[in-house]
């Protein structure tokens, strides 16, 4: 019996392709209960879920949020406020907290690289990372490479490009492991004052040719670009990254006719991806959000399914 | 005071260029002499150290004694116990404590608490008031309470002019400055070494070039000022090859390197899964530097070796990456850890006889400190060391009130067993006497 | 844990004739195929419920409803498991409401399948009847639950294993009875 042996989903970086294997063959078969006109099923009854975010969002929150609902857990949401996290008491009380609740499971999103894995070792719980600073954001590249192996039938020896801020991004990290685990090639595109120092340790060749880039690519996958990257002096302005950088439908005019487009939202239109491409027949960006449920739903079956030795 | 004749030692004393085994005599707290075949006076204790290794006391140039200020992190008491525990007889105490250590009024403070302490300390004073980098702090009035060195470490001096005018200034009252080298705009928000690992983990990175940039400012700045200039806890290869060339020039700098850096590197911080016992400043490197570092202290570009002991309370250190102070503990694991180098022969070309010159001579002369030497007549401060003895590194036993090490639970060979200072023994089988 | 051959209870034949007979009770018991959906039950279920399938349609040429269930989500021991089973889809591509359901499955022993079963159908609508169809009912039962049809009934120590094999996953077509032999 293929189960997942591990506590936490702290990153796909020690995941094997076995591993997401099961993880995305699971989701598939937990996007049918989304479907049901009740969507709800009683796997979970009575398991205790926390979701720990001290960072705002609203996608991965919901989506958690539904998941743990459709698999009938119970599950409280808390939202650590960033400036109470200064001296980083809340999270160490947080901890005992969780202890004491008898929680079984903790997502949780914090600006910290490793905060995850932290909290990991100071728990019993399982801990799922739900994107810590700029190292990891798991469940993001597992619905990334539903999206994809749903809509192309495959991931192996697909062409991938991410395009924008690598550095500071944690969906690109789960992304370019996660991927190229799954066999795909996968390259990144964008100006080199947003690529990671020493890129060659993820094993992806690097464009700053976006044209050149998306060539035969069977999907391109643009990042969220955050003003404060412009303000702390990594490029000039929005207006000449979106002219060198934004993927359009000029941009894109060579690529291939069935190319997906990705985005891990929310989209800053006009900028890293123009609307005409965000609405259009070859987007998946909706296809991504609904993903999304499905995987944290797997992910939750396979953490808490079973007893914990 | 009973004197102590210490026999069949093999006694080590780099200042004279002495290894022997021979027998030593302390007398009303003074090295009386190094003989063979010494009788010992009557009433005597006697100390055999037959297949142990005697040195001069050691000294580490760089510790955080968190006093005044931050006593709950370590104070002058259990700092220097900490230091008589780890084989040291003498430290040289950085100013950024609370208050900051930048008058004369606190370099005074230091010394009446360390009176009577288990090893001698000797007090840095800041470079700059407040540590701030704006005004000179009052170096001659410090000079005179005690200071031995200026420096505003734990963070760099950013103005050129700044450390062109204090360098130019120390060198009228014959005081060296130590500088920590680190470009702040190139290393902010940093929290490890930039490179692969910092990558991978997601972490802010200081790159190489902010401490190169910084040296390699300083060292044009030290060519027109006259006056001596110490490096702290020198990191990268490139640092190493930029003392190389100003020594080569005949500048006279010098400078130390930490156990730390010359063991480990960044690939620890990504397989620790993030413990902040691997967060320093500067950051752990890589092995490429590692490796240079080694290269620079056996061809004597770097002088000396020192802990930068940087106590944290547990607290403090337990929490996420970016929010744990840097530092780690040092006085109670650099001689066992430098030691367990020597005896493993992994370094090529390491011997004893150079590692206490580089935990006792050297120091001694880049400070200008009375210590450091076994010459007759010179104050008995001494170590006696087991290089046969099996150490495990074990946080919970240690004098220092701190825990943070990423060295915990490592088996060495090599460890002191008595610390003598001033004739009078201050630790026994790691213990200190009181 | 060795397990032995004990008997074989049923052979391809006794099946074919177990599963006819079957259908002629659907038939008659519930006046027609109108109102009728078939669901099968992961695993072996599913293969039955369509021989169940061609054989009401040999009665009775009609388009009946059909269901795949995968009640992994919906069993009671999940939390007393170490590894969790393998989660498949479940396929109930019509609405259940006001349809006389015949659950199919190949061994009915605990009940406690059905209980999940049964669990999961009310989640998809609510149907007029729900009807337990099984090729071997074993006994044993922990729940209140019976079968509305039975191929065969075959008592069982619950030392014993009861083994249902068809020719679509299992490469043979019988049922087997084996014991449970200590080393």
């Amino acid at each position: 019996m293929q189960t997942l042996r591990r506590k936490d989903i702290l990153g796909l970086e020690e995941m094997s392709a076995e591993e997401i294997t099961l993880i995305l063959e699971t989701a598939r078969s937990m996007r049918e209960i989304m479907q049901r006109k009740i969507k709800k099923v009683p796997t979970l009854r009575g398991r205790s879920v926390l979701n720990l975010f001290y960072e705002p969002s609203t996608r991965t929150k919901a989506s958690f949020e539904l998941a743990q609902k459709y698999m009938s857990s119970d599950a409280v949401s808390v939202a650590g406020s960033s400036s109470s996290l200064v001296k980083g008491e809340t999270l160490k009380d947080t901890v005992r907290n969780v202890e004491v609740m008898g929680v079984e499971c903790v997502i949780m999103r914090h600006p910290v690289s490793g905060s995850s894995h932290y909290l990991a070792r100071s728990v019993e719980a399982s801990v799922i990372n739900a994107g810590d600073g700029m190292h990891e954001h798991p469940t993001q590249g597992l619905l990334d490479m539903f999206t994809i192996w749903e809509n192309k039938g495959r991931l192996e020896e697909l062409k991938v490009v991410i395009v924008g801020d690598i550095r500071h991004s944690r969906v690109a990290r789960s992304n370019l492991w996660g991927l190229q685990k799954m066999g795909a090639e996968v390259m990144v595109a964008g100006p080199p004052t947003l690529m990671p120092p020493d890129l060659n340790v993820f094993g992806v060749k690097h464009f700053t040719d976006i044209e050149e880039a998306v060539e035969d690519a069977d999907v391109v996958m643009a990042l969220r670009l955050q003003k404060e990257r412009q303000e702390g002096g990594l490029f000039p302005s929005m207006r000449e990254y979106a002219e060198l950088y934004g993927l359009n439908a000029k941009r894109l005019a060579h690529a291939k006719e069935d190319m997906l487009i990705m985005h891990p939202g929310p989209i800053n239109r006009g900028i890293e991806l123009s609307s005409e491409l965000a609405d259009g027949p070859r987007s998946v960006v909706m296809d991504q959000v609904a993903a999304g449920v499905a995987v944290r739903m797997a992910l939750l079956y396979l953490l808490l399914g079973g007893t914990k030795e | 005071m009973k004197p102590i004749l210490i026999t069949g030692g093999r006694v080590i004393d780099p200042s004279q260029n002495f290894d022997e085994t021979a027998d030593l005599l302390i007398k009303d707290g003074i090295i009386e002499k190094v003989e063979k075949g010494i009788k010992p006076p009557s009433g005597a204790e006697v100390i055999d150290a037959d297949g142990l290794v005697v040195t001069p006391g050691l000294i580490d140039i760089h510790v955080h004694l968190r006093d005044p200020g931050q006593e709950y992190k370590e104070d002058i008491k259990s700092g220097t116990r900490a230091a008589a525990a780890g084989g040291f007889t003498a430290v040289a105490a950085m100013a950024n404590t609370s208050p900051v250590g930048d008058d004369p009024s606190m370099i005074r403070y230091v010394l009446d608490a360390a009176a009577g302490a288990s090893a001698r300390v000797y007090p840095i004073g800041a470079l700059t008031k407040g540590l701030e980098g704006k005004e000179m702090a009052e170096l001659g009035r410090m000079k005179k309470a005690g200071a031995v060195a200026f420096s505003d470490d734990g963070k760099p001096v950013s103005s050129g002019t700044m450390m062109r005018n204090a360098l130019q200034y120390s060198s009228g009252i014959s005081a060296p400055v130590i500088a920590h080298e680190e470009e702040p705009t190139l290393a902010a928000g940093g929290m490890m070494h930039e490179g692969s690992v910092s990558s991978l983990l997601g972490l802010k990175g200081m790159p190489a070039a902010a401490e190169e940039a910084m040296l390699a400012r300083d060292l044009m700045i030290f060519k027109i000022t006259g006056g001596r200039l110490h490096i702290a806890h020198v990191s990268t290869a490139g640092s190493v090859e930029l003392l190389r060339r100003a020594r080569a020039e005949g500048l006279p700098v010098t400078s130390e390197v930490t156990p730390h850096h010359l063991l480990i590197t960044d690939r620890l911080v990504k397989n620790s899964g993030y413990s902040t016992s691997t967060k320093v400043n500067p950051p752990l490197r890589t092995e490429q530097d590692r490796q240079a570092l080694w290269e620079g202290l056996l061809d004597g570009t770097i002088d000396a070796i020192a802990s930068d002991h940087a106590p944290h309370h547990t607290d403090d250190k337990d929490m996420e990456y970016d929010f744990a102070p840097f530092g780690i503990a040092g006085l109670e694991t650099t001689l066992p850890l430098m030691l367990d180098e020597v005896k493993s022969g992994r370094v090529k070309n390491f011997t004893l006889p150079m590692l206490i010159e580089k935990l006792s001579s050297a120091p001694a002369r880049i400070f200008n400190l009375p210590g450091g030497t076994l010459q007759a007549g010179s104050p008995a401060d001494l170590t006696i060391i087991d290089p046969e003895r099996t150490f495990i590194i074990n946080p919970d036993t240690w004098q220092s009130k701190s825990r943070n090490t990423p060295f915990g639970g490592r088996r060495l060979m090599g460890a002191p067993v008595y610390t003598i200072l001033g004739g009078k023994i201050t630790m026994e089988e790691g213990v200190p006497t009181e | 844990m060795a397990l032995k051959h004990k008997a074989t209870v049923m052979d391809e034949k006794g099946m074919q004739q177990a599963l006819r007979r079957i259908a002629h009770e659907i038939v008659e018991r519930n006046k027609g195929l109108r109102r009728i959906a078939l669901i099968g039950i992961r695993k072996r279920g599913v293969p039955l419920a369509r021989r169940l399938q061609a054989y009401l349609n040999e009665i009775e040429e009609f388009d009946i409803p059909f269901g795949i269930l995968d009640i992994t989500l919906y069993r009671d021991d999940l939390s007393q498991r170490q590894d969790q089973p393998e989660v498949h889809t479940t396929d109930v591509p019509f609405d259940l409401t006001d349809k006389n359901v015949i659950l199919v499955d190949d061994v009915l022993f605990t009940g406690r399948t059905v209980r999940a079963a049964m669990d999961a159908m009310v989640d998809f609508g609510r149907p007029a009847s729900i009807q337990l169809a099984v090729l071997v009912d074993r006994g044993h039962r922990e729940l209140p639950i019976r079968a509305d049809y039975v191929g065969k009934n075959v008592p069982s120590s619950r030392n014993e294993l009861v083994e249902v094999r068809i020719q679509d996953l299992d490469q043979a077509e019988q049922v087997d009875i084996l014991e449970k032999a200590p080393e």
